[in-house]
């Protein structure tokens, strides 16, 4: 096989006390071909990226193993060689393109600059032609007058596409994108996806493409490698890999992704990779995985190739653990009343006078869940506030059971004020970070006149409620990971007993596994409690395991709602239509 | 079908509850702090108590003005002052006045300001502007001239003292407890209380108060570093409440007439106010650095 890149034995450690944060890294890419690099935050997959452009971050070190490129032995090469090997051997496309291109430059001339270091085509005129083509290529205008233009000039999706030209422009035989699409909308991620893809084929590059995103890495991906706690545990084709998984943790992964098939229910994992230090002698997901058997714990499974061309580190490749497989757990709707636990008629909702929620009309019935979809600006998380009485700035009219409420939480009476409650996108911000968990949970309970001890019994019933324990009430948040935080965040929501529950974009800041888990908790509380939620979210595919009915949002204005099955099969408006087609999705792998 | 079922470890490590890393915990861990604690004890003591060992009263005349050390009427440690006090008992006696002054002033700069700090970064929009533009105007007198404006309307009472250095302290306070408060605002955790309908009072105090406590605690000290050295300089230049008593700053205006014969009379109190703003000055930058992440262990991020 013709390689572009080869990886082989890598080691990446913490620069002082030589604890590994990656170890054993054996990749290797063909020109032409898309890899995808998976693993949650924290698996080490940026580091290994970095590695192939010879970085590392401060306080990090390459310790040893080889990154080597055509001839070029990356990790050998002095200070000089690897500044003249970065753009031109091997370029990189990082995460954020606001941040990334120099905001007091014209996009010109930085794309010029890039090959003028790197003395491309030997000409002025060559390297303006240069521009025009490379431009062209990631499909951009390439007028001057588009050339001029400042980066805050463009949107987000122009943004990255200036990123993947810059990273194009000297032809190189290597790219390394690091989750380039993680900010943009569905419909721009789709095309910026396109275009990695066309472009990386169609100029033999080959591609590291680094991503938490299952569902990218489907629809992108040529071959697939997984990382988890620093070591890659499975690589092989992507259909393949999809369709069937031989490593349990990738088996896991797949079954907490969220899916647009009805059918498809997102099962999380308990637990968290083990830290950098911390991690054991066998096999790192052994603690977390079903099938482990004394010989994983005692040590790390060799890379074998169980199939041709599919290398996986795990001494029980292809067995099924028994909590990936889907059970049919739907529940029996609660039986509908007259009045809908929450309505909201006609509402408009503006901010300093400028419109931008416009007559939207919904409810929900106790023991639903309504899922409100749009992408970023599309209004969803204002009218989410003005609902949660955080935002005032509206008219209209929404009624909990019959009760008017009014715009703002401060006017409404503390009853109302405990019958709805809000989970918030980011648990790293939403609670107070020096009060105690249990201090945090029980305040609806005090504002609603319980006593203290009543309080911190109800407490502790919920803290396990939500899957933790009742000690969990005399930690402080920085104690606890983004999963637990969220659940904690919902104990507080909950422990009111509140009908209603809005929840914003819950599980966006979360890992899948945990995220997973986050829905699955949700499911089961509505379930049992009744409760009627109002689940805002911009993943289209997260709706169909939790939701029953479907909200479409687009600047402002409802476009579409009905039953989750009816809207995501057979999409009426046509903005649906293009948002389903745009969002990547596991199950449908496309034809190559 | 919920995840603890699962039968699975769920890699829970106990753990003791603790604040998470505190300011004073970081703080207090380095030597400049402790150096800087160390020497404002031993200072606030020798104010507060040194009067109990004084060897005589401290209007008590131990011999002629200005005479060194063994050519007063008296046994003496450091000579005479002025009006042939003994220097020693004086310098005992006179550091109360600037201390406790200092120390009153600072903790009124400290609650006007948070107090007004807060409210205008809660509340934002015009009342921000009102509060923070009339903070800006105090800002603008200089400290010494405002404070010897209105002692000279007012006359030299401790209060009148307290009150003008405390106030125009204020601004300092409130322009950087706005700033840390601004960004905490914003956080969700106060959207969550404003929507259980906490009371405004609450939020200001349990919410906004302890996130913006660092930053406000290395203000505050080096705020008191300052009211001493303002308080010092008002009573140097004469204005003390009561002209008869013993004051490390009215002590070095009265004794520089005797620099030649007797240098103590200047020198003690000197070397006194000098110590004290360095351990107050030292606390504060140990509180900085903590408050920064500048010392903290290496790994962690």
């Amino acid at each position: 096989m013709d390689v572009a890149v080869s990886i082989s034995n890598l080691r990446i450690e913490v620069a002082g006390n030589g604890t590994d944060i990656v170890d054993e890294i054996n990749l290797s890419i063909a020109p032409g071909e898309v890899l995808g690099l998976v693993g949650e935050s924290g698996s080490g997959k940026t580091t290994v990226g970095l590695a192939v452009l010879g970085h590392a971050r401060r306080g990090v070190r390459l310790a040893h193993g080889d990154v080597t490129i055509g001839d070029a032995a990356m990790l050998q090469l002095g200070d000089v060689a690897l500044r003249h090997a970065r753009g031109k051997l091997v370029s990189y496309v990082p995460q954020d393109p606001s941040t990334a291109l120099n905001p007091a430059l014209r996009i010109n001339t930085q794309l010029t600059e890039v090959l003028e270091f790197h003395d491309f085509g030997g000409s002025d005129q060559a390297r303006r032609e240069r521009v025009q083509e490379v431009m062209s290529e990631v499909l951009l205008p390439s007028t001057p007058e588009f050339l001029r233009r400042y980066p805050h000039q463009l949107s987000g999706g122009q943004q990255q596409r200036v990123g993947l030209a810059m990273a194009f422009a000297c032809r190189p035989s290597v790219i390394v994108l690091d989750e380039p699409t993680t900010g943009l909308d569905v419909s721009t991620q789709a095309h910026v996806l396109t275009t990695v893809r066309q472009l990386c084929h169609a100029h033999n590059v080959a591609a590291l493409y680094v991503t938490h995103d299952l569902a990218v890495v489907a629809t992108l991906a040529d071959r697939v490698a997984v990382m988890y706690a620093g070591r890659i545990v499975e690589q092989g084709p992507a259909a393949e890999l999809f369709s069937n998984p031989s490593h349990p943790y990738t088996r896991h992964l797949i079954a907490a992704a969220p899916d647009m098939s009805t059918d498809h229910e997102m099962i999380g994992l308990s637990g968290r990779a083990p830290a950098p230090g911390k991690r054991p002698v066998g096999c790192s997901f052994a603690r977390r995985c079903e099938l482990a058997v004394d010989q994983c714990r005692a040590e790390f499974p060799a890379e074998r190739e169980v199939v041709p061309g599919r290398v996986v580190r795990c001494i029980r490749p292809f067995e099924v653990p028994e909590r990936t497989q889907h059970m049919a757990a739907h529940s029996s709707p609660i039986a509908a009343s007259a009045t809908h636990a929450l309505l909201v008629r006609n509402l408009c909702a503006s901010y300093t006078g400028h419109e931008v929620v416009h007559n939207v009309d919904l409810h929900v019935d106790r023991g639903e869940c309504l899922a409100l979809v749009g992408e970023s600006g599309s209004g969803k998380t204002t009218l989410s506030r003005s609902i949660g009485g955080l935002h005032r700035e509206w008219t209209g009219e929404i009624l909990l059971g019959s009760e008017r409420l009014a715009p703002s939480a401060r006017n409404r009476t503390t009853a109302q004020r405990l019958r709805i409650q809000y989970v918030f996108q980011n648990p790293y911000s939403s609670l107070q970070p020096r009060r105690m968990i249990g201090d945090s949970v029980a305040r609806p309970l005090l504002i609603g006149g319980a006593s203290k001890t009543e309080a911190a019994r109800k407490v502790g019933e919920m803290l396990e409620r939500v899957a933790l324990t009742a000690g969990y009430a005399h930690r402080f948040p920085d104690q606890l990971s983004g999963g637990e935080r969220q659940r904690v965040a919902i104990a507080r929501a909950l422990v009111s007993r509140p009908e209603v529950l809005v929840c914003d974009e819950v599980t966006s800041a979360l890992d899948v596994l945990v995220q997973a888990s986050i829905v699955e908790l949700l499911g089961e509380l509505r379930r049992d409690l009744g409760l009627a939620m109002l689940f805002v979210t911009h993943n289209l595919p997260l709706v169909a395991s939790i939701a029953d009915q479907i909200a479409v949002l687009a600047d402002g204005k409802l476009v579409e709602t009905g039953p989750t099955e009816r809207v995501l099969h057979f999409p009426e408006a046509e903005y649906t239509k293009r948002l389903i087609a745009d969002t990547p999705q596991i199950s449908a792998l496309p034809e190559r | 079908m919920s995840t603890i079922d699962m039968g699975m470890p769920a890699e829970v490590v106990e753990v003791e509850p603790r604040k998470p890393a505190g300011v004073l915990r970081v703080a207090f861990s380095m030597w400049r702090t402790r150096v800087g604690l160390a020497i404002v004890i031993l200072l606030a003591v020798v104010a507060l108590f040194g009067r109990y060992i004084a060897p005589y009263g401290q209007s008590e005349a131990v011999g002629l003005p200005f005479k060194p050390s063994g050519k007063t009427r008296k046994p003496t440690h450091f000579g005479s002052a002025n009006v042939g006090h003994d220097v020693w008992t004086r310098f005992l006696y006179g550091g109360k006045p600037i201390l406790i002054a200092a120390v009153l002033a600072t903790l009124l700069a400290l609650v006007l300001g948070t107090t007004i700090g807060l409210i205008a970064a809660y509340n934002r929009g015009k009342l921000d502007e009102v509060l923070m533009r009339s903070m800006d105007v105090l800002l603008a007198l200089p400290q010494i001239i405002s404070a010897l404006i209105v002692i000279s309307m007012f006359g030299a009472t401790t209060l009148i003292i307290i009150l003008t250095v405390g106030i125009s302290t204020v601004p300092r306070i409130a322009r950087v407890v706005r700033g840390a408060a601004v960004s905490v605002v914003e956080r969700d955790f106060v959207a969550a209380a404003e929507s259980l309908g906490e009371s405004k009072f609450r939020i200001l105090r349990s919410e906004l108060l302890p996130n913006v406590a660092a930053p406000l605690l290395v203000e505050a000290n080096l705020r008191l570093t300052f009211s001493i050295g303002l308080i010092s300089g008002i009573a140097f230049l004469g204005f003390t409440p009561d002209p008869g008593a013993a004051n490390w700053g009215l002590m070095i205006n009265e004794n520089r007439k005797g620099l030649v014969p007797n240098h103590w009379g200047v020198t003690l109190p000197v070397i006194a106010i000098a110590v004290l703003t360095i351990g107050t000055g030292l606390v504060g930058d140990g509180l900085s650095r903590a408050a920064a992440g500048i010392d903290r262990a290496k790994g962690d991020s």
